[in-house]
């Protein structure tokens, strides 16, 4: 597949889906799943990475415009996207000589799932202390943190199991 | 001059992501201010025509318990207007109401709710109506259950309402039956509750008591439902809270009315000259 047709079918998508359903869905009166990061752990890898930065942050502009809620998410998904990088190079161990290859469906699971894991928690950390803007309710925000987390995560690989065989 | 060019394209990535970050707190700052946030929301014709297609389709899924509502709310207003025709029937009424000092008080606007958020800190709500349908902002909108908040930004076809489940809320209520009255906040515990504060000392009240909007501000009408008393402290202090549980299910709307008040430019000017 073309890789530019696959990116914005990728941020419609993953828009559309988080602002209609995932929005709404609310389990236990509070806890929502943020799939549209998925976003930052399927852009391929390259070198210059200022046009990620700035899809990226578009995409965190849009969710927030439709749930009215200032630059949160903006900001947290601009600060996976950038770290990214580094996680990478710690968990699989590569250079920049590998980006061009590199695809998650073909490494081992334990390490997809080391990086996933952490770069979700960030995120959803930052998320939840920014919804707040205090560390009033300190306790809330990690409870919150964990559950959304979990809800995400599931989802997530869910939704990787389901795909896997169609697009390879 | 040439170290600086150096420098900026070797971290020219770093300060890409350093400029967005910062674009993105100044919206959140400009967010947590009142009638600031312009350009990021979902009054816009873009996010707020979007909602309203996605509130159509599922609003056939809510038609039932709607109707429901609707037909229990006409039965309380038939039975209030057969009140009013027996009390003018039986005393004879001898007040000429001359017309031109008589003046209507309160407007109301029907609307319906297209986007919805109770699980934040800050809660806003979309409404299908705008400036072109004659709405500002600070105005009141409720439901026949009870209060859901005040208009707080309008474009034209669409608004936005902060909700009651917000921390910068502050609305005036009291109780039914007597007239001490606090201010209405939001700790932003539990969607289902909301705080009374500053209830003078001397009020009594106890588990059960109803509380209504007091109409000390020029927006709220007096005596629409708010809640009733559930937690009540222990121990009296200066900011003496109770713990409300609301008539209105937040998480679950639909119609709603917005209510204009025709004399809040008078009674403005009023209360500024009092000063």
């Amino acid at each position: 597949m073309n890789k530019t047709i696959y990116i914005i079918f990728l941020f419609i998508f993953l828009l559309l889906l988080q602002v209609l359903v995932l929005n709404n869905i609310l389990l236990l009166g509070y806890i929502n799943p943020y799939l549209y990061i998925a976003f930052v752990f399927l852009y391929p890898l390259k070198k210059n990475r200022i046009l990620f930065l700035g899809i990226s942050f578009l995409l965190g502009l849009c969710v927030d415009a439709f749930s009215n809620s200032g630059g949160i998410h903006a900001f947290s998904i601009l600060f996976i996207a950038y770290t990214r990088i580094f996680f990478f190079k710690i968990i699989f161990k590569k250079g920049e000589s590998d980006y061009l290859l590199f695809n998650l469906r073909l490494e081992t699971f334990d390490k997809v799932f080391n990086y996933i894991v952490i770069l979700t928690i960030i995120h959803h950390f930052i998320l939840y202390s920014l919804i707040n803007f205090s560390f009033y309710n300190f306790t809330k925000i990690i409870s919150n943190t964990l559950y959304s987390s979990v809800f995400t995560l599931t989802l997530y690989f869910l939704g990787n199991f389901i795909f896997r065989k169609k697009l390879t | 001059m040439q170290q600086l060019i150096y420098f900026f394209q070797r971290y020219k990535t770093f300060l890409f992501f350093l400029l967005l970050e910062f674009i993105a707190v100044a919206l959140i700052i400009n967010n947590y201010s009142f009638h600031k946030s312009k350009f990021i929301s979902s009054t816009n014709f873009i996010t707020g025509g979007l909602q309203q297609k996605s509130s159509d389709l599922t609003e056939y899924l809510n038609l039932k318990s709607i109707n429901q509502e609707l037909s229990e709310e006409n039965k309380r207003l038939k039975n209030k207007l057969e009140i009013l025709y027996s009390a003018i029937d039986t005393v004879k009424t001898k007040i000429n109401t001359d017309s031109l000092k008589y003046y209507q008080r309160f407007l109301y606007i029907n609307g319906k709710i297209i986007g919805n958020s109770f699980n934040k800190n800050n809660n806003f709500l979309t409404i299908n109506r705008g400036s072109n349908h004659g709405i500002s902002s600070e105005m009141a909108v409720i439901n026949n259950k009870g209060i859901i908040g005040i208009t707080d930004q309008v474009d034209d076809i669409y608004g936005r309402v902060q909700s009651i489940l917000n921390s910068k809320s502050s609305i005036n209520a009291g109780f039914k039956n007597n007239d001490y009255y606090g201010t209405l906040k939001w700790n932003g515990t539990d969607y289902n509750t909301v705080q009374l504060t500053d209830v003078p000392r001397q009020a009594r009240f106890k588990i059960g008591d109803t509380i209504v909007t007091g109409g000390k501000s020029s927006i709220f009408p007096k005596g629409i439902p708010v809640g009733t008393v559930i937690d009540i402290p222990v121990k009296l202090s200066a900011a003496n809270t109770i713990g409300i549980k609301l008539f209105n299910d937040m998480a679950n709307l639909s119609h709603i009315y917005i209510i204009t008040s025709l004399h809040k430019k008078e009674i403005k000017s009023l209360e500024n000259n009092n000063e």
